[in-house]
């Protein structure tokens, strides 16, 4: 290697820039990728199956502390997020009805709206907003709290004390963000419908109450309730386990946990839009 | 509510060590590809308080976690009362494990919970809630002599209460042994005497543990501390676990590390210094 020169590690992401043909840089870039990707899915699949393991290997041990830091964590993942809830759910119905107002209003189709905000903010994007806005506010907080644990020894800590780290820290964060996004989703679709029609009504589009709440109820299956559960439900239990795993899986020390916390709210973000595409398959499946 | 069986002690543990490694490899707890100890032969009878000091980076912590069960050896077997060691949290592995206890270099505490509820963790994971737990934290915190701060968080006391607390925590099932990383490191005169009797105490039998003599391991950097407490030596050396003997047989100990933990007017300067 010559000396003097400011040349990159041979390691480094942007090595595709400078190194090779450009071809080969981007399959080295994009193979790269794609293993950690695998890598990370076989992890985080491990890890999930284990909790899945100690969730119910311990069901009635230790509740007197198991279920107070269960309902902390429901409250960090719904409760407290209510005022930032309550904000997106009134943009929401702003964007939807500010939107479809205008062209169904040129093609004399109002009686569509209720129909519309269920297809899209009951079925799509409360679910996901929701799952977005816990994963960016209480996802992040569970990597840094479980990284500084972990370099700080409480999981060893924990071991020797007899208590399963899994147990302490992961089994209530995983229901605990489960319960808190599907609460969260319902508050936030039904926030997000009523502002939906205030909007509608400030626009003097012709339609009453009454006639927009049965259009939605018309649109409204018994499948959308079951799948709306299962979609928050899933979307809680994935982000909490991506996080948990990110903070808790590997040695780290504390320099390495806000590189672990942007990979853990990457694959958050990946992991979402997999369940969204997934459920929207469901849909078409099933409709 | 699952409770365990904390203490199983039974009249067979007087012929069994309290705990025996045999060609145990200690690896890195952070790395478990690096060897840090190899071929250690360690048997620690019930009653026994070893002193085993090493110099920074020889394996102390590794060792007794090891011992402690947090981490397994790559090679060789660890028995706890003449029953393998082997990691798990199942029911029937707790009640032996709960029988060892390790106080943490710095205690390691939970920073998201206040020093008293580090101290009753154990007893409400493990016992759940009962009337006579309050009492039992009470008895532990009095130990520390922390009782104005029980309600602070971690983060807000200093590094040697908070390894009191460490000890209160290891203390709070009541084990048989009880292991301890650098209780001593970096502490003033007065403090430092605070853990000599509390240990002392403790390997004699204290109120707090039923007036039980436990078994001491504790680790250092410097074993003049240790020379009039402790009753077994040993030194880390070379990736080598080396037993010194008892108390007796170290000023006849030809051990050059020895010179270098142990310095005193009765063995000869250390060889840098001599040379």
């Amino acid at each position: 290697m010559r000396t003097g020169i400011a040349v990159p590690p041979e390691d480094s992401d942007t090595t595709f820039f400078w190194k090779g043909s450009l071809t080969r840089g981007y399959f080295r870039f994009f193979g790269r990728i794609l293993v950690r990707f695998i890598l990370s899915v076989h992890g985080i699949g491990a890890f999930a199956l284990i909790t899945l393991g100690v969730m119910f290997s311990k069901i009635g041990v230790a509740t007197s502390v198991v279920r107070p830091l269960t309902l902390l964590q429901v409250a960090r993942s719904g409760l407290r997020l209510l005022p930032l809830a309550s904000f997106i759910s009134l943009a929401l119905g702003l964007i939807v009805i500010g939107q479809t107002v205008s062209v169904l209003s040129r093609v004399g189709a109002n009686e569509l709206l209720g129909t519309i905000m269920v297809a899209t903010v009951v079925r799509e994007l409360g679910p996901l907003l929701t799952a977005l806005l816990v994963l960016c506010r209480s996802g992040t907080a569970t990597v840094v709290e479980l990284g500084t644990a972990r370099a700080m020894g409480e999981v060893e800590a924990l071991e020797v004390l007899g208590i399963d780290p899994i147990h302490y820290f992961v089994v209530p964060r995983v229901i605990g963000m489960a319960v808190g996004i599907f609460a969260l989703t319902v508050y936030l679709i039904i926030g997000a419908l009523l502002s939906g029609y205030l909007w509608a009504f400030l626009q003097d589009v012709p339609l009453s109450p009454g006639d927009y709440f049965s259009q939605m109820a018309g649109a409204l299956t018994g499948l959308d309730f079951v799948l709306l559960a299962a979609k928050s439900v899933a979307f809680g239990s994935g982000i909490s386990l991506i996080m948990c795993y990110h903070g808790l899986a590997q040695p780290l020390s504390i320099g390495e946990v806000s590189r672990a916390t942007v990979r853990a709210v990457s694959q958050g973000i990946v992991f979402c839009v997999l369940i969204e595409i997934f459920f929207i398959i469901v849909y078409l499946l099933a409709g | 509510m699952t409770t365990v069986a904390i203490s199983t002690s039974s009249a067979t543990d007087a012929a069994v060590p309290a705990f025996e490694m045999r060609d145990v490899t200690v690896t890195a707890s952070r790395d478990a590809s690096a060897v840090v100890l190899e071929q250690v032969n360690w048997t620690v009878e019930a009653g026994d308080f070893w002193a085993v000091a090493g110099l920074t980076r020889s394996g102390k912590s590794d060792l007794l976690a090891l011992a402690a069960g947090v981490s397994r050896p790559s090679r060789g077997v660890h028995h706890l009362f003449g029953q393998e060691l082997i990691a798990g949290f199942e029911h029937e592995r707790l009640a032996l494990r709960l029988r060892i206890g390790l106080v943490f270099d710095g205690g390691q505490l939970l920073q998201h919970l206040t020093l008293e509820e580090n101290i009753a963790l154990p007893l409400l994971y493990h016992r759940g809630v009962s009337p006579e737990i309050s009492a039992r934290i009470q008895a532990l915190v009095e130990l520390t002599g922390l009782e104005p701060w029980a309600r602070s968080t971690p983060g807000t006391v200093n590094r040697n209460w908070q390894q009191r607390i460490g000890l209160a925590r290891a203390l709070a099932l009541k084990p048989d042994i009880l292991l301890l990383d650098n209780p001593l490191t970096g502490l003033d005169p007065r403090d430092a005497g605070w853990w000599l009797d509390t240990l002392g105490a403790l390997a004699a039998g204290h109120p707090i543990v039923d007036g039980k003599p436990l078994t001491l391991v504790v680790t250092g950097d410097d074993l003049r501390p240790w020379r009039t407490r402790a009753r077994q030596f040993a030194v880390l050396k070379d990736q080598q676990f080396i037993p010194l003997g008892q108390r007796a047989d170290l000023d006849g100990h030809h051990e050059p590390l020895l010179q270098e933990l142990l310095p005193s007017e009765s063995l000869s300067l250390p060889r840098i210094i001599k040379d």
